[in-house]
């Protein structure tokens, strides 16, 4: 049922390509229905998935056997909360895309191929597979955000797109050098990491993995492409980017970097964890002096998702269930974010710039906009009761056993996140400035929150809020997914 | 020889045989029957006379497998040379439908029976492991080639590329012949197995490198590799569009074969050199040429506004990525090289297609040209999608398998030191800035908006089928890669290299 998600997301790109250039309405119906589809299948398969040793495989045909790859699709509990938080972010990107007029039926054709890479990602149990997925995700973003974008729409696409390509690179690099060192003729995940590579090999090889995928999740210093792609790019594909392209390196350097080379892990633990650290202070006291609302936002995920780098590198059992649980919730709540930041606000005043904003009384303007928004930053901050909430604690407590300094710097972080969402939540939307009598107010009032909006903003508030109250719904599946045969040499390595 | 040994040579050679009748088939149907009608219709006389001709020698090839050694080695055929005389004839059918819609001679039976030609050329210069004859065909190609690139009399750039590319030529056959005459010198043979026996029992000398070097240089120039390249980006701009097609393709898989065949069976005691006499081998060599080749060519491809020029500078860096192949063990090198060369060929032939029809229809090859393509061609800009992607390497299209199998192969030469990991971490890091060029042409096609009155182009039917064909094989090569690598590897299995 899983692999689906992958079938569907590629044949509705297709659709949606094939659907009448004239016609915008029947490209979205089919869009919203693979959108749907995909989340259905997802749905379905984390009902009924049953693992095995903690992992369930799909399907397994010999694809190319002279290099020894296979086609097969395998899922742990990592892989089903990612491909839930997938299929999530997908549709809400349909309806928080449903005003795209121009060239729809492309927008939504690179739209899908992406989301189809990314399910692809997460459900790839060989190397080759998944890498060919993993570079599959990038072209589309450079057009979604070359085309559709905003400011410096083509600097910033080109940006990410180079980014990701040298980032795959060195992955790439990792990977043919560990088949040819191994000797194994296989590209087989569970094959590999069952091997064990000599010391000497894991100390330059998992750095060049590790942060080949880690550009793409935003660790600091090769964030820079996030902010200025997020905000050049249009609302749906900000919401993938921070919601589920920056997960893709995160998910790598997990299920490939970790897994295959874990004594290099452990050898190079302390310095990626200053560098996780770095980038949550760092990110949050950038975005605490931004004056584009996108920016804000943009430098909020580099901070996220240091928490998830962070986590990962403890080399507990507890951080990388938390690094796990806080891909989920970073994924939904910065597409919150940005689709109240993209769509809801910048496409109805034209401005993101904070100063502007401050003086038009939005809260009375779009109440609905401002809600979410609080709710979305609540959620941001961490407060009990949201799905941030109880990720980053884990992390915390995973870095606390690991390195207490370094879990005392990630706290000011957390601290820095609440002064820069209620500074920018105060600013945009409460704002003492009396609001100028502004001419275009009368003239052209704010057009209304859409029900696609409203939906699309339910959707995410509902799903942050449910793994907020009841988090054992992932973290069931979740931590038993660390007893595979996959994490057998990282456990050895972490001592567990 | 006894009559019967010329009618057995015959049977081998039907296939070659074919194709010069069909070219000279051609040649009488165009200035016997064909002269007066309109330039269109002779065009397409001729091409189809070529399809049928070539499709005739594959499907002799195909119903009579031959294998046979003939002469002490002057025409070998086996099971891989048939596979590379099928790409070529291919590749030579590909030539010619594209042809049918450039309007650049008035001299169509010639035209196309120097095309002919040069395909017997090649099909010989792979079916041969003889160095006269290597050196022999290698000529009919190249002087068929230099006749094919100054073939357009109008325009001043195709007599500069023709004269530049002969030039050249000339001098690099000047190279290669006295390099075989220098191992004829050395070894008192010319066929290359007993050549590479006789190698073994000399050991490295240094007249020996002096003779390697010259050959290394002679195909270093047909292949388009730095610094013997230097024609490359003239002749390709400035012949006609089918030429340029022709050299970038056909003429590149024909030539990498036979390089690689003389260098892999001939020189195989070579590889390395010898540390104590002080002689090199040509596998540093070779990764040198690869990694200049890689840089420049990728480097220089940036500056690019001619798109014909940045394909051009972009078969560069591609001849360097080729070279990659060389340095994997045993069959593993040929299986890398053909599949990445075949591939190369028929994704570059498709970009040309696409590019042929701006050419026509906007009137020029500049990036500018390009602008909202994909408003007013939409299949072709998809297709141009397919190839420059495929060619940057970017999953799942040919272009990638190709180049992933090429660095595989080559580190597992030697798996626990992993001697080339630099030229592979060249190879990547040079793929990234080749994404950016060819990202730069896409940018045009889908991000650029075309000028208002930009209408739609006409493309004809012919067209659009072969590069709507050619994007669906890019494709179907890259997701399986199968259909051509089980081929190749059963080929070359029977040869047991």
């Amino acid at each position: 049922m899983l692999a689906w998600t992958i079938y569907l997301s590629f044949a509705g790109a297709l659709a949606c390509l094939l659907t009448p250039h004239a016609n915008p309405r029947a490209t979205r119906a089919v869009a919203l229905g693979t959108a749907l589809a995909g989340l259905f299948c997802g749905l379905a398969g984390a009902i009924q998935f049953k693992p095995v040793n903690g992992l369930e495989v799909i399907t397994r045909v010999r694809w190319i056997p002279a290099l020894g790859i296979d086609f097969s699709l395998a899922a742990d509990g990592i892989s089903v909360t990612l491909v839930l938080l997938t299929g999530i972010a997908a549709l809400a990107g349909v309806l928080f895309s449903w005003n795209v007029e121009r060239r729809t039926n492309e927008f939504f054709a690179f739209f899908f191929a992406l989301i189809g890479g990314v399910y692809g990602v997460f459900l790839s149990l060989d190397l080759f597979l998944l890498f060919v997925f993993y570079e599959i995700a990038i072209v589309p973003k450079y057009f979604l955000i070359a085309i559709w974008g905003s400011t410096r729409r083509d600097y910033a696409a080109m940006k990410l797109a180079l980014y990701s390509f040298i980032g795959s690179g060195m992955v790439l690099i990792g990977m043919l050098a560990a088949y040819a060192v191994s000797g194994l003729a296989s590209f087989d995940l569970q094959a590999l990491a069952q091997h064990s590579f000599a010391p000497e090999f894991q100390r330059w090889a998992f750095p060049l993995v590790f942060v080949g995928f880690a550009i793409l999740a935003g660790m600091w210093p090769f964030h820079t492409w996030a902010p200025t792609g997020h905000s050049a790019a249009p609302t749906a594909a900000s919401m993938l980017l921070a919601g589920v392209v920056m997960k893709l390196g995160a998910y790598g350097c997990l299920r490939v970097a970790m897994t295959l080379f874990p004594e290099g892990l452990k050898m190079w633990q302390h310095e990626l964890a200053a560098l996780a650290v770095t980038g949550i202070v760092y990110g949050a006291l950038v975005a605490l002096v931004q004056k584009d609302f996108k920016f804000v936002i943009g430098y909020s995920s580099v901070s996220h998702m240091g928490f998830v780098l962070l986590g990962l590198v403890t080399l507990t059992e507890v951080g990388w269930s938390g690094a796990v649980l806080q891909m989920f919730s970073h994924g939904v709540i910065a597409g919150l974010l940005f689709a109240v930041v993209g769509r809801m606000v910048y496409d109805r005043t034209h401005t993101r710039d904070l100063d502007a904003l401050e003086g038009m009384g939005l809260t009375r303007a779009m109440p609905f906009a401002s809600v979410t928004f609080v709710i979305a930053g609540f959620a941001s901050m961490g407060m009990p009761g949201f799905s941030g909430f109880i990720a980053e604690l884990q992390v915390l407590i995973g870095a606390w056993q690991a390195f207490p300094k370094l879990a005392l710097l990630a706290g000011v972080g957390i601290v820095i996140g609440v002064v820069y969402t209620l500074k920018t939540t105060a600013m945009v939307f409460f704002s003492d400035k009396p609001a100028p009598a502004e001419p275009h107010d009368h003239d052209h009032p704010l057009e209304p929150i859409t029900v696609p909006e409203r939906l699309g903003a339910a959707l995410l508030i509902f799903c942050t809020v449910l793994i907020g109250l009841h988090p054992r719904l992932l973290l069931d599946i979740i931590v038993p997914s660390f007893k595979s045969p996959l994490f057998k040499g990282l456990r050895e390595v972490a001592g567990l | 020889m006894n009559p019967a040994d010329y009618l057995q040579l015959l049977t081998a050679l039907a296939p070659e045989v074919i194709v010069v009748c069909t070219a000279l088939l051609v040649l009488a149907v165009d200035l016997l029957g064909l002269q007066g009608k309109p330039h269109s219709y002779r065009m397409s006389i001729a091409a189809g006379i070529t399809t049928l001709g070539c499709a005739a020698a594959v499907v002799w090839m195909f119903i009579n497998p031959t294998v046979g050694n003939w002469h002490g080695g002057m025409l070998v055929i086996d099971p891989l040379n048939e596979t590379v005389k099928a790409v070529l004839l291919l590749l030579t059918v590909l030539t010619a439908i594209l042809s049918v819609d450039c309007k650049f001679t008035r001299h169509v039976g010639e035209y196309f029976a120097l095309l002919l030609l040069a395909t017997v050329g090649m099909m010989l210069l792979v079916s041969t492991e003889e160095l006269l004859m290597i050196f022999a065909s290698l000529e009919l190609v190249s002087l068929t080639l230099y006749i094919l690139v100054a073939f357009n009399k109008d325009s001043r750039q195709s007599a500069e590329a023709a004269l530049k590319y002969f030039l050249f030529g000339g001098m690099s056959a000047a190279f290669l012949l006295f390099g075989f005459s220098l191992l004829y010198g050395l070894t008192g043979t010319t066929h290359v197995p007993k050549m590479a026996e006789k190698l073994f029992t000399i050991g490295a000398d240094p007249l020996l490198t002096v003779a390697l070097v010259m050959v290394v240089i002679g195909f270093g120039f047909k292949v388009a590799a730095v610094p013997f390249h230097l024609w490359a980006p003239d002749a390709y701009q400035g012949a006609p569009l089918p030429s340029a097609v022709f050299i970038a393709s056909g003429s590149k898989v024909a030539s990498f074969f036979v390089f690689a065949k003389v260098l892999l069976l001939g020189f195989s005691q070579l590889a390395w050199g010898d540390q104590e006499k002080a002689t090199g081998g040509w596998v540093p060599l070779l990764s040198i040429i690869a990694a200049v080749s890689m840089v420049l060519g990728n480097l220089a491809a940036i500056k690019q506004t001619s798109v014909r020029r940045l394909l051009a500078y972009s078969a560069i860096a591609h001849a360097g990525y080729m070279l990659i192949g060389f340095l994997a063990p045993g069959g593993d090198a040929f299986g890398s090289l053909l599949f990445y060369v075949t591939t190369y060929a028929l994704t570059t032939v498709g970009a040309f297609g696409v590019l042929g029809v701006v050419e026509s229809q906007v009137g020029g090859d500049q990036l500018k040209d390009f602008a909202g393509l994909a408003r007013r061609a939409p299949v072709l800009a998809w297709c141009l999608m397919v190839f420059l992607l495929s060619l940057a390497g970017i999953p799942p299209l040919a272009g990638f398998f190709g180049k992933f199998y090429l660095f595989a192969a080559a580190l597992t030469n030697g798996a626990h030191n992993l001697p080339f990991l630099w030229l592979i971490i060249l190879g990547i890091a040079m793929s990234c800035v080749s994404l950016y060029y060819y990202l730069q042409v896409l940018k045009q096609v889908f991000v650029v908006e075309a000028d208002e009155q930009a209408r739609p182009l006409a493309v004809s039917f012919l067209t659009h089928a072969m590069v709507v064909l050619l994007a669906a094989v890019t494709v179907l090569l890259g997701c399986m890669p199968g259909w051509l690598l089980d081929t190749i590897h059963t080929a070359i299995g029977e040869l047991g290299w």
